[in-house]
């Protein structure tokens, strides 16, 4: 049966619910199901439901004039059963070019974990990852569910410039940029799709909740994917369960 | 349609509402002004809704070219500011006729001043927004020889008004107010009794992210789980350092989250000078 979370203040613009509970897939779906019941027992108000791996916040506007009385409805609501709430997951087939010419780090890497870099490779795209959430950069994806043998630390000096979509991994965390940025990842591929477009409808590509797999793709494939993402002519690869 | 051209933009001059609300979820900050009492007071005066979008302007001044006529109104940070020779205060509606060239000389107290337009300024939305950030507006601050676009010209308030006076101590008070923060309880006594006590000077490195500190406490925490933060979120690094995270900071985290800024110390350390220094207060003990 799921805990009940500790429910707190933070600052003037948010309350705190945190589970004493290890981040897992399964631990995500109680996150998510007790992130919808409360939008449902909040629904109407002017309040923002953020998830990240063990803890929900409320994001009020400081003007929020029912901020202390959902408080007391938290502290009274029922976290032990999520019934009539189903949280649907979408796998989502992310394409990978892990050629060298994108994996700057490949050889490197491989060559410390003392693998080919097809084994390697197989490694990274073996896996169904979760996207627990959206944060640190607008459109990155945290994962969860990184190969143990592919864990390897930071470059002790980062970069200054990475391209959008590269694809990389920092302790046993692995992820993609949504846009060129300064990083300190080991980077072994890159992803022709755009994760984060502000100007979308759907601004991001990914959101919590879902789960992905890495698909190794060539040189060719990655330009010829590239090229229709702009013009929506590529066509995202997803399979939808509720589970 | 109103519109003005910047002459020169200052040393950080940028266009700010009062941000996104729901983007989190996206990885995306709020943004918005800075010190967000001293924006919606400018805006108010003008009778403009407290959201409209007008000027932030950091540490040094722009000169703006008025192409047409309209009301504006300054508030926040005060500098020495004229109108061709005439001298604008702070918190009272001027209207500026076609030609005028409005000069934002020294800065006298406050870093960030609030430059409001009657109607407000016109720029595109993206994400619920005119707040611009980079990577999710075209531009994340103004440049030289821009022309804004402002969306009330008919409509000019009348001057004779009476100016309001309003009391800036809290704004400029180098007292932080601040509520214990998620992880506070981890720190150990002596820890709370340096944070509380120390006067911590503002670095030059601060900016709409993050304002950090020259002064250290002594830490042994390390990281936490990645977390979420919100503007006014002060994370202890395990060197010891404070980071408050301000309106364009990050909506995730990795540092323990030891204090959280109340919204009226959001807007007073966005005033803060760097070199000068601050003393946390504690709300509720």
């Amino acid at each position: 049966m799921p805990k009940k979370p500790a429910i707190s203040h933070f600052g003037e613009c948010g309350i705190l619910l945190q589970w004493d509970f290890d981040f897992s897939p399964e631990n995500l779906k109680v996150l998510l199901s007790a992130k919808a019941k409360i939008e449902r027992l909040l629904e109407n108000r002017d309040v923002e439901v953020l998830n990240t791996y063990t803890a929900l916040l409320l994001i009020y506007p400081i003007a929020a004039t029912t901020r202390f009385s959902d408080y007391k409805q938290l502290q009274e609501m029922d976290f032990s059963t999520f019934e009539n709430i189903v949280i649907a997951q979408r796998l989502v087939e992310i394409p990978v070019c892990y050629d060298t010419c994108f994996g700057l780090d490949l050889e490197f890497l491989a060559s410390e974990k003392k693998v080919s870099i097809e084994a390697l490779v197989a490694m990274h795209t073996e896996p169904i990852y979760t996207v627990y959430f959206i944060g640190f950069l607008p459109g990155f994806p945290y994962l969860g569910g990184l190969d143990k043998r592919l864990a390897f630390p930071r470059k002790k000096t980062p970069r200054s410039r990475i391209e959008k979509g590269a694809v990389g991994i920092a302790e046993n965390q692995t992820g993609i940029y949504p846009q060129a940025s300064p990083a300190g990842w080991q980077i072994i591929g890159n992803c022709p799709l755009t994760l984060f477009n502000p100007v979308a409808d759907k601004p991001c590509l990914l959101k919590a909740g879902d789960q992905i797999r890495f698909k190794s793709i060539g040189k060719q494939e990655h330009e010829t994917i590239k090229k229709a993402v702009p013009s929506g002519d590529y066509k995202l690869q997803t399979s939808t369960e509720n589970g | 349609m109103a519109d003005i051209t910047l002459i020169s933009p200052g040393f950080y001059t940028s266009i700010q509402d009062r941000g996104r609300r729901g983007t989190a979820k996206y990885g995306v900050p709020q943004a918005g002004a800075m010190d967000a009492f001293s924006a919606a007071k400018a805006n108010l005066l003008l009778n403009n809704d407290p959201n409209a979008a007008l000027l932030e302007i950091t540490f040094s001044g722009p000169k703006i070219r008025f192409n047409t006529a309209m009301s504006i109104c300054i508030s926040g940070a005060q500098f020495n500011v004229k109108c061709n020779d005439r001298q604008l205060k702070n918190d009272k509606a001027y209207i500026i006729n076609a030609g005028d060239q409005v000069d934002f000389g020294t800065l006298l107290t406050g870093f960030r001043a609030y430059l409001a337009f009657s109607g407000g300024i016109e720029s595109p939305v993206v994400l619920g927004s005119r707040s611009q950030y980079e990577g999710i507006t075209t531009h994340f601050r103004l440049k030289k020889g821009e022309n804004l676009n402002i969306m009330g010209s008919g409509k000019v308030l009348n001057e004779s008004s009476a100016r309001v006076q309003f009391s800036n101590s809290k704004i400029l008070d180098n007292k932080i107010e601040v509520f214990a923060g998620a992880e506070y309880h981890l720190l150990n006594t002596v820890q709370k009794q340096q944070l509380l006590k120390t006067e911590y000077t503002l670095l030059a490195s601060s900016n709409r992210m993050a304002i950090q500190f020259k002064e250290k406490i002594e830490n042994k925490l390390y990281g936490i789980t990645t977390a979420a933060t919100l503007p006014g979120t002060v994370q202890l690094t395990p060197q010891g350092e404070l980071i408050v995270l301000m309106r364009d900071g990050q909506v995730t985290g990795g540092y323990p989250r030891i204090l959280q800024l109340s919204e009226m110390g959001i807007n007073a350390i966005a005033q803060q000078v760097p070199g000068k220094s601050i003393i946390f207060e504690m709300l509720i003990k």
